[in-house]
Parts: structure tokens; sequence; C-alpha cells
């Protein structure tokens, strides 16, 4: 996994609650077998305004000039600001695969369903949660600001306004260690390969039917 | 000290290691497996040269992309065949069971899992599907994960999480006639909203939930993502017992005996302390029906389409305006008015045999109404299809102008050829509502089997409670 630790970036705004993974990314690229790629049709429905499946060349679709990541000046975003329950829906890891596949490293939102939320530490991409009130007023910022950009620290927690401004955020210690080194979960795991072991042995006497 | 929840309970019970921030480890006993987000966790496995770790723990069927009509050519898509044809390989490389688009078990994966008995109380179970909280309807803690964390217990049989906190949501009363689980949990999401359970485990109880089949029950748990929450859970009784006894997976004699001592303990001690409780009241829920794009977005069969303008909430009101032009409705309309051009009978959520039969109730002798384009049953179940038919479902809906299609996730997810064009209006018994789920530019209304039933009859939403029903029996 690529490591997280500081980020100056150009932050895009979403303006809108309970945006789901179908609308991250469709079902029908559901069908790659690839972690890779995904980028190209994030957020396919609201970017283009053609319907797009897999194959497709993507340069040459019409694009939608109303959607925000298509106005030249959030152009290179690698900080997205959304609104509350993002990422809500379905488990599809392929979510987080297209956010980072398009550029994206940070997520900002006043919250985030759990599984999305979990499935981008597993890909080095990192969702900030700021209160409400808060996020508001980055919506408010970004719109007055063209080339608005935010710098996040992972390390010091901590994100730094174009005014200087400090924003302190909240992030398990385990999953901060773990994208801080770019570490890989089940190499972790496996480091208690006994554990894991004394349990199952254990386990197999108290309930003997989950193991025939 | 204070008593423990259900949750606590199987939370203790599978704890491997903690680390010192709360991470713990957790020890997985059933690892369901399908085609869309398990491909890459095989690659994985292959690049690092690891092995599952216990591979008799994990059972695997395609689902998401199968055909639900024309089987006898195949998977005629390229690439849907391509991945279900990659979980094949990668089930024989490890020697992983899996039921195979030709097995008459194979079906939806949240459908099988129960119906094997694979699915047993106590259970830590997964899935890289969200609606894997279906299988908490058997007192298992049953989450979906990612595709990572499929890499993850495939390697170490284990997930890295931190312990959710407890929600109760106890529904007491005895509903109406014709009221169904679904309205249920349409209720409980119209309540505490989709996101109201993030960061929960919710454990559904009260004399409703005690009364509910397990299929019903199932039904439940299964939207509990939908209300944010990873899992749903309820307590063991004698109807889970009953439900279990002889399924082919499940434990038998002196097993059988010893499990079930074991599993009346699953069960929200008396004085047990949630973090949150809800309670609904059975008697006053009435038919729901969505009308957004979110699950949240529901009222009754009664109801109107709101208007956004009364929604104080600049977020929210926005949100309400988006929905209504993306589903072409207008605030004020009644949904009783609403026209629908096709109906969609299946899904984990409502594709079960008892699902099949209120349908069935609804439609026998009757014709699906002209304006309707297409309705479809689409059986959970290669089992559940072959049940169906045994009981001459199968003739009563294609009587009635159905088709009657083979078992798969079809028109929930619309990853095969089953899918709603742009601007057409369907009444379904699925799970989500979001813009683009059964299709580009399709309009989902979620409802019962029965209301779709009802809605396929009258051409429009119609309230299930007030039709003369033709008794089976």
């Amino acid at each position: 996994m690529e490591k997280f630790t500081t980020l100056k970036g150009l932050v895009a705004p979403l303006d809108r609650a309970n945006v789901d993974t179908d609308a991250i990314i469709p079902k029908q690229f559901l069908k790659s077998i690839k972690r890779t790629g995904f980028g190209p049709n994030l957020f396919d429905e609201w970017r283009y305004l053609d319907h797009g499946e897999p194959g497709m060349d993507n340069s040459l679709r019409p694009l939608n000039p109303d959607f925000v990541l298509n106005q030249p000046r959030y152009r290179g975003a690698g900080i997205l600001l959304a609104r509350g329950n993002f990422g809500c829906g379905s488990s599809r890891e392929h979510a987080p695969w297209a956010l980072q596949d398009y550029g994206f490293r940070a997520l900002i939102a006043p919250g985030f369903a759990d599984i999305f939320y979990n499935n981008c530490f597993k890909n080095g991409l990192l969702p900030i949660v700021l209160d409400g009130n808060v996020v508001d007023r980055l919506f408010k910022e970004v719109e007055a600001a063209p080339g608005y950009a935010l710098i996040v620290d992972l390390a010091a927690q901590r994100i730094t306004t174009p005014s200087g401004e400090i924003l302190p955020f909240e992030v398990d210690a385990f999953r901060k260690h773990c994208l801080l080194n770019g570490l890989d979960d089940i190499g972790l795991t496996l480091q208690h390969r006994d554990d894991i072991k004394a349990y199952e042995a254990r386990r197999r006497m108290e309930a003997p039917w989950l193991f025939t | 000290m204070t008593g423990k929840t259900l949750y606590d309970k199987l939370w203790d019970a599978h704890v491997v290691r903690t680390e010192p921030d709360g991470t713990t480890l957790i020890y997985i006993d059933r690892h369901l497996v399908h085609e869309v987000t398990s491909p890459q966790a095989f690659e994985g496995l292959r690049l690092a040269g690891r092995k599952p770790w216990r591979a008799a723990s994990v059972l695997a069927v395609p689902d998401h992309n199968v055909p639900t009509k024309g089987l006898e050519h195949g998977v005629t898509d390229p690439v849907s065949r391509l991945q279900i044809e990659t979980l094949d390989e990668n089930c024989a490389e490890h020697g992983i069971t899996e039921f195979k688009m030709n097995d008459v078990r194979q079906g939806i994966v949240h459908v099988i899992g129960p119906e094997q008995g694979a699915t047993l109380p106590g259970m830590t179970v997964v899935c890289g599907d969200s609606h894997t909280s279906t299988h908490g309807a058997f007192a298992a803690l049953a989450q979906g994960i990612g595709t990572s964390e499929v890499e993850h217990v495939l390697a170490t049989q284990c997930l890295l999480q931190k312990k959710a906190k407890n929600m109760r949501i106890r529904v007491d009363g005895a509903p109406a006639p014709g009221i169904t689980a679904k309205d249920i949990v349409l209720a409980i999401i119209g309540r505490i909203g989709t996101a109201g359970g993030t960061g929960y485990a919710i454990e559904y109880a009260g004399s409703a939930i005690r009364a509910l089949s397990m299929e019903g029950r199932m039904t439940v748990c299964n939207m509990s993502i939908e209300a944010g929450a990873r899992c749903g859970m309820m307590a063991v009784d004698d109807t889970t017992l009953a439900y279990l006894k002889d399924r082919p997976y499940a434990p038998k004699g002196a097993l059988w005996k010893q499990a079930v001592a074991a599993w009346r303990e699953l069960k929200s001690d008396d004085d047990a302390v949630f973090d949150k409780e809800v309670r609904l009241n059975a008697a006053e829920i009435r038919p729901h029906v969505t009308w957004g794009t979110s699950p949240e977005m529901v009222t009754t069969i009664d109801g109107r389409v709101p208007d956004p303008a009364q929604e104080t909430d600049a977020v929210k009101r926005g949100g309400m305006e988006r929905a209504l032009s993306y589903m072409g409705l207008k605030p004020g309309a009644a949904i009783t008015g609403i026209a629908l051009d096709k109906i969609f009978i299946g899904s984990c959520t409502n594709a079960r045999i008892e699902d099949l039969r209120a349908a069935a109730q609804i439609v026998r002798g009757k014709k699906v109404a002209r304006n309707i384009k297409l309705a479809m049953v689409v059986p959970g179940s290669g089992l559940v299809k072959q049940q169906a038919e045994k009981e001459s479902l199968d003739k009563i809906f294609i009587e009635a102008g159905f088709e009657w299609r083979a078992p798969g996730c079809s028109m929930c997810l619309a990853m095969n050829a089953d899918r709603l064009e742009p601007g057409e209006r369907c009444a379904s018994t699925s799970n989500r509502n979001f813009e683009g789920r059964q299709g580009q530019g399709g309009r989902t209304h979620l409802v019962s089997p029965a209301m779709a039933a009802a809605a396929a009859v009258a051409g429009h939403f119609v309230d299930v409670t007030k039709l003369q029903v033709t008794s089976s029996k």
C-alpha cells in the first residue's frame, strides 16, 4: 500500500449528501477482475452525458459541463470535499479504487458509511471526518477561492487552510500507523499466527460443530 | 457489572487479540464468496504466495452476473463470463466448495447460506457484499466487507476491526394483515435515516420481530445496511432452531444437541445496556413505498410525495429536489397515482419462498396491467425456484403475465441483462433506489412483494391491505 504522510492538494467540492457507491462507480465497471483503471469511470453517470460501458474510449465521450469535476478550476484535485454519509450502499472496494485512481488521496466529510470508510484505509486513501459546520464553511471557502488547497498532515492529525487556520482531526492509532508506513494488514496479522492457532484450538473444543 | 448484549457476546467469543487502541482481530467462522468482489482478493493471495487459511470455511457461488434467462446459451457477455470463470478457477485451485451455475443449489449468496444451514447461530459471517447483514437473523455477527478484507480473511481467517456501539430497535405490537417485514424495515429506515445506524450494531427485538418467520427476519436484517449499520441481528428462539434443523450444513445428532444448548444463550441479557434505543409500534405501520433516490426517502401508501420547499435544511432540500427531478415526480402527488412500467420481484431482500407465495396470492387469477411492459419474478435460488414450481406458483405468475426467471441478483443491481431503460419506473422488492441502480436513468420504488404484485395488477401503487385476496386454501 502507498504511504500517506502529508498532502497538499487542490480541493474539489461535491455538494450533495448520501453519495452512494453506485454513483461513485456504476455496476457495469465492477466486472473487471483488476484493481486498477477505474479512475476514468469515477462518477460515470454524472460525469459524462452518454452511457458508459467497460472498454469504451473515455477520452472520446461527451463530458457533462455541469458536473463539478469537469470544471477546469478543479482539474488535478487531490482532496474531495463531500457531505454526510458519503460512500453509503454497497461494499464494493471499486469505489475507493476509482477515487484513488482518479487522483484523490484524501476525502473530507461530516461522516462516511462504515464499510466505505474502512475500505479507504486499505488503499492509502485518507477519509477525514470534520464537524458539519466546519465542512459547511470549507464548502464556502472553496467556492469563493479558485485554487483553494489544503495541507493534510496525518502524523500531526491536522489540516492547514490557506489562511493558516489549523483544523485537527481524529484517526484510529492503528490505522494511522498502517497508513503512515504503508503497511500491509495481512503481513501484520500473520505475525500473530500463533494467537490465531491458539484461538482456533480452543474454539474447536468449545464449539466443534463450527469445524465439521 | 451490567449484562451483555447479543452483539457483545458474539464479539467476545471471537476475539483473537486486541491492539492498545482497541483494534481487534476477530476470528471468522464462515466466509461467503461471490464472483464480483473476490477476483482481486485471490489475485492478491497469489502475488504474495499465500493460501487460504481454512478453505473449508468458505462457500462460493456466482450470483451478481448470472443471466436469468437463456441459460442454455451460457453467459454470453464475455466480461461477465470471465468473472464467473475466474471464480470457478479460484475455487478449484484452492479446494473451495462452489455451487456453480448449473447446480440446483446456486442462487443469491444471502439466500443460499441460510438455506443450506451454512449460516449458524453464534457464527461470525463475512462476505464481500454489504447485504451480509441478512445472516444476523440467525444471531450471527454477519458483516459485509471490502475486497482487501476478503483477501485478509482468506489469508488469516480473521478480520481487523474496532467494536461498534450497541443499538436496539424494538418493534412491538401486532401489524395489520398485509403488513410485511419489508414494511417494518422501511418504517425503521424512514425513522432513523440511512446514516442512523452508522457506527452501530443493531439488534432487532420486540414482539413483532419475534412473530416474524426466519424469512421475514432475514428481510429486516438484510436492510440494516440501508440504515447505515454494518450488521443487524436477532436473538435465537424456537423459530430459529426449527428453521435450521436438518439443513445440509447444520450439525446433526449429538452435535446438534450440544450446539442448541450453546445457541440458547445467544440473546441480550435482561440488564444489558444499549447506547441507543428506538421503538416502533407495529400496529401503526402501513404499507411503505419509497419516492426518492435514498431508502430513507420513504412514505406510506396513503402518503404523498413531499415538498422540498417545506424542508429547512439546505443540504436535505437540495437532495430532495434532485431526487424528485430524477424520479420525475411532483411535490404533493399521491403515491397511489404513480403509474409503473416494470415490476421486479426478487433480490436478497425478498426472493425467498414466502415472498413468492405472498406475491402469488395477490396475482392469482388476475392479469398484469396493460401499461406494465415487463413483470418478472426471479427466485432467490434454484431450490426456491424448485419449491415454487412444486407449489405451481410459477403457473400463477406466468398465467398472470409475469416472466418466471432463473435465480440470481438480476435487476436489483442490473449487472446482467435485466435492467431499466432511462425514465422507466419500477416497483421493486429489492433494497436500493439509488440513481442508476437498476439501470441508468431508471426510477426505483422499493416495496414489499405483496405491494409489487398488487402494483403489477393495477398498473400503479395500491393499498394491499384493502384488497380482497383469493385464498389459496
